[in-house]
């Protein structure tokens, strides 16, 4: 068993630096508030860049628990970049409506390490805690506007419902375990690959109860109930913070679990995914166009994401898993650049309906101007993340056989438009008796630029992105060369095209 | 491959002065007005510059100033040269880029007067351009797809924010309404290619999205026929395709009207250029299948829109639903699928671009000093603007096909096109002519000739920059319609070459 402790260095990390943030908040209460989110930030920023020094050096197992390879790296990154920005565009709301600065950015940092770990984990019950780290942190932070009762009504309802979904995994596991006689992905994979036997039944069983679980996580339908309230009462930041990492960890989680653990069983599970894929994004982007609260239709429109997410891993290939890690990178940012917008105009306003932000494009334009950008980026118009990842995305679901999904994806980013473009008529066409003008301090601004960047730069130049999620992914297919050789027609070492 | 750089500005150019004017202050609307008259005047001039260099000969190869860049490669699904920006024109797109420079140096003329977040309207603007530029010039499916979308996705501010909503006796079509209906049926139709595309990518195999090396794929002849119809019906739209029509003139009389002049001048261009890429050169086999389908549909946008037109005393609904009657034209040179045929679709193409164009820009002079557009309220304008009456009569008289105009040309192409496979079609095309005389001939009794109404004595001649646009447009009026000959020779060098016409 290899224990080599160096492996887990930027989760140390991470647990020190939320213990210093939380010690700050204690002993310096005053002041804290409003240095605590730069020290969290740059802190995290600090910890990117030494999970920087992981890249290609693995896979390196650590107790046969988790596994530290280009895919733990990518999502390291990816996460631990997701909280530093959470902490940068929560500073303002922070300081100015919530109590208790210490624990609120100790909480944030401690939940990126469950989800690193989501990612990481090899292994059922590491797993199982890891997910659990990040949700207990997410129920606290929910429900943290102590006195706002949609606060506490939001963090309630998740956490009732969270702890009924962690109930229905960990029935699942105990029945894979029943089946597999190990908790090991590679161990499970094995016993799967050999056949179940009479044990059919119970691995479905099992494997229904496991999508249930992490369904509800990445709030697909109809696991998504909780995902609306716990939206619209969070605080903002949280809201943004469920919205991409809390997404991304169960994507990661699901995505490692089914390569590594289940694909043997890959006809079985097949059509579950797709059709909870099909109801997410169906009824997400129906349900969002009858929303006029920001927050609420964010949610909705994220809970119809979820299903463009669960379809790249119903597509389950490599080609199609590294572009839905394509995907999800490109909605991150995207979703985060939104959230940002709406944070800031919460914190100049007071307000979140939709129907505020009329007149948006004169009172800040460079705030309509950004969520302009970042709502035709979810809609997948060209330019942006969105249709380069969209395209991608789909088009290797249908390379996987699955046209039909993939179709109705289409249409459904057509519906998706349309709620986009009422938001966005608001901002440039209605009219508003208020002209004065929002302030915006630049700090936030300086983030919202580079996220928008951001959504460009994927959108306009994604082959290093690409490269960079080819290789994460690598590591979770074991079997990829054998592969290759035998999906002849697009292997990359021949070129269709003569003479270049 | 050598790169060659020529066509690169097309795209990067407008993209660069949409990304330059973000940074200008938005009270210098003058210097704003001055970039955009330059950097739509050098693109004029490139798009010239392409037209006259392609070269027909026999030795000629059909795409020129070819050039390209990878974009995404050996990622994923994908294999070498896996999405790359492969630019290059062929003997359709010329007269097409040609045909976007002349509507978009003349738009911006046009745009002058606009004082309302000028800054604004012209970033969107040239958002719009550099999608048309780039997808004429795009020879890989993604970016063809990508450009394509690109030229939609302006629409709707540039509608909702600029447009004028239009006052019916018992209702208000609003501008709003225009906008959300135009981009919601024009994204709806890109989903039926984007589907077409992803069947297209799976079936061909070769993990690459670039159009010539899918050219010379062989589709079974069942997925041809499968998948030509979504192709067609896809692009179609944007094309004005009956039924799939009703967006069109509801948002070109909302958009204001430099805009309505790109979109009815050249976006719906797109739509059948779209047919000729992606269904009659990708799909050989399912054009020849399914074209006699289309040609009843056509019949039916020529006749449908030129009745229509005839119905409607607002000014610009009677050019926009003119404007389905000649895309029907259009969409019958392509179903004739013969040489003849097709050049005429070309020819008309490029002819109703411009002609569509001139008649938007009258419209919108007219309008914006009256405010009203109902054709029935005016009289005489002639003797208070004859400049003005003289531009509009020029339109209408190519409109309706009246030799030494380009429209004779063109639309003779297609009779005689349509002649030689279906006749009976042939003799409806040309009663849908005669329709066309009818109504563009009572619309200039009505409100141009006749007794003065002194109502309007206030009206003045057009302004120096609506002027200009308007001789320009003109000019290739004539130019087309007096010495046709280096439109044909260039669009029959390829048409000869497309696989389905033989």
């Amino acid at each position: 068993m290899n224990l080599d402790y160096s492996l887990l260095i930027p989760e140390y990390l991470l647990a020190a630096l939320a213990a210093v943030v939380i010690a700050l908040g204690l002993y310096d209460t005053r002041r804290a508030r409003t240095y605590l989110p730069y020290v969290s930030a740059g802190g995290l920023a600090a910890i990117l860049v030494v999970s920087l020094f992981y890249i290609n050096k693995g896979p390196l197992d650590f107790a046969g628990l988790v596994q530290i390879d280009n895919y733990t790296t990518f999502f390291r990154v990816l996460f631990i970049g997701i909280t530093a920005v959470v902490c940068l565009a929560s500073a303002h709301f922070v300081r100015d409506r919530l109590r208790h600065a210490g624990e609120y950015y100790g909480l944030l940092i401690l939940s990126t390490i469950g989800a690193i770990y989501m990612a990481a984990g090899r292994e059922l019950i590491t797993a199982y805690i890891a997910m659990e780290l990040l949700s207990f942190s997410l129920y606290v932070l929910v429900s943290f506007a102590k006195m706002d009762a949609k606060s506490n009504e939001g963090g309630m309802k998740y956490m009732l419902l969270g702890a009924f979904s962690s109930a229905l995994f960990l029935y699942g596991l105990s029945l894979i375990y029943g089946v597999a006689g190990s908790t090991s992905y590679a161990d499970i994979n094995a016993a799967l690959s050999n056949g179940v036997g009479d044990f059919g039944i119970a691995m479905l069983m099992g494997l229904v109860l496991i999508i249930a679980g992490i369904g509800f996580k990445v709030s697909a339908v109809p696991f998504h109930m909780w995902a609306p309230d716990a939206y619209e009462g969070a605080p903002l930041p949280i809201t943004a913070y469920l919205s991409a990492a809390s997404k991304a960890a169960g994507v990661a989680l699901l995505l490692r679990l089914f390569t590594e653990a289940f694909l043997p069983v890959l006809s079985d599970w097949r059509w579950m995914i797709a059709a909870l894929a099909a109801a997410s994004m169906t009824l997400g982007n129906l349900v969002a166009i009858q929303q006029h609260n920001i927050k609420r239709l964010l949610a909705y429109s994220s809970i119809g994401q979820a299903g463009f997410m669960l379809m790249g891993i119903a597509a389950l290939s490599e080609m199609a898993a590294s572009t839905l890690v394509l995907h999800l990178t490109g909605y991150v940012i995207t979703n985060l650049a939104a959230f940002v917008v709406v944070i800031a105009f919460y914190n100049a306003s007071g307000k979140d309906e939709i129907a505020d932000y009329r007149g948006l494009a004169e009172r800040a334009p460079f705030l309509a101007l950004s969520l302009t950008v970042a709502l035709f980026s979810l809609a997948g118009m060209p330019l942006f993340a969105g249709f380069a990842t969209k395209f991608l995305l789909f088009q290797a679901v249908a390379k996987e056989g699955l046209l039909w999904l993939a179709a109705l994806a289409v249409v459904n980013s057509l519906i998706s438009l349309y709620y986009y473009l009422l938001v966005i008529k608001q901002m440039y066409v209605g009219e508003t008796e208020e002209k004065v003008r929002l302030r915006v301090p630049a700090g936030v601004n300086a983030v919202i630029v580079a996220l928008v960047i951001g959504v460009f730069v994927v959108g306009l130049y994604p082959q290093p992105l690409f490269k960079a999620t080819d290789n994460a992914v690598h590591a979770v297919f074991p079997t990829t060369a054998a592969k290759q050789a035998h999906d002849t027609g697009s292997s990359p070492s021949e070129s269709p095209l003569p003479g270049r | 491959m050598p790169h060659n750089y020529l066509l690169l500005p097309l795209i990067a150019l407008p993209l660069a002065t949409s990304l330059v004017l973000l940074a200008v202050p938005s009270r210098y609307a003058n210097v704003v007005r001055y970039i955009a008259a330059a950097s739509s005047l050098a693109l004029l001039g490139l798009s010239l510059y392409v037209f006259f260099a392609y070269q027909f000969g026999d030795g000629d190869s059909v795409i020129q100033f070819e050039g390209r860049w990878p974009w995404l490669e050996n990622v994923g699904f994908l294999g070498a040269n896996g999405i790359t920006l492969h630019l290059g024109v062929d003997g359709i797109s010329a007269p097409m880029v040609l045909l976007n420079g002349i509507v978009a140096f003349t738009g911006v003329l046009i745009s002058w007067k606009i004082d309302y977040r000028t800054k604004d309207f012209v970033v969107l603007f040239f958002a719009l351009v550099a999608g048309v530029f780039g997808t004429f010039i795009s020879l890989d499916l993604f970016f063809f797809f990508f450009f394509y979308e690109l030229a939609v996705l302006p629409m709707f501010l540039l509608i909702a924010v600029w447009g004028a909503s239009s006052r019916f006796p018992t209702f208000v079509r609003t501008k709003e309404y225009g906008a959300m209906k135009l981009t919601l049926y024009l994204v709806a139709a890109s989903v039926l290619v984007f589907v077409g595309i992803f069947a297209i990518f799976v079936k061909a195999n070769i993990g690459t999205f670039d159009l010539p090396a899918l050219y010379n794929v062989q589709f079974s002849e069942g997925f041809q026929k499968a998948v030509f119809p979504v192709f067609v019906i896809g692009c179609g739209v944007l094309a004005g395709l009956w039924p799939f029509h009703t967006w069109s003139p509801d948002g070109h009389v909302a958009a204001p009207t430099a805009v309505s002049m790109l979109h009815a001048g050249v976006l719906m261009k797109l739509g059948a250029f779209g047919i000729i890429r992606l269904g009659i050169q990708l799909l050989p086999e399912g054009a020849q299948f399914w074209m006699p389908g289309v040609m009843v549909l056509a019949t039916t946008n020529v006749i449908y829109g030129a009745v229509s037109a005839m119905a409607q005393r607002d000014f610009k609904y009677m050019v926009g639903y003119s404007s389905v009657s000649h895309m029907g034209y259009v969409l019958m040179g392509l179903a004739t699928l013969n040489p003849i045929g097709v050049n005429g679709a070309v020819l008309q193409m490029f002819s109703h671009g411009i002609m569509t164009a001139l008649m938007f820009a009258m419209v919108g002079a007219v309008y914006d000093q009256a405010h009203v557009r109902d054709m029935s309220v005016f009289g005489g304008l002639a003797n208070k603007m004859p400049r003005f009456t003289a531009f509009f009569a020029v339109a209408g008289l190519a409109s309706l096909g009246l030799p030494g105009l380009s429209g004779f040309v063109a639309e003779f192409h297609i009779f005689v096109g349509t002649f030689h496979t279906y006749p009976a079609f042939g003799a409806l095309a040309i009663f849908g002519a005669a329709i066309t005389a009818a109504y563009i001939l009572r619309m200039l009794a009505m409100a141009f000739f006749g007794p003065f109404n002194e109502k309007w004595s206030k009206l003045k001649e057009m302004s120096r920059w609506e002027q200009a646009a308007g001789a320009i447009l003109i000019f290739f009026l004539l130019f087309m319609g007096l010495w046709p000959a280096p439109f044909i020779d260039r669009i029959s060098s390829t048409v000869l070459t497309l696989v389905a016409l033989k």
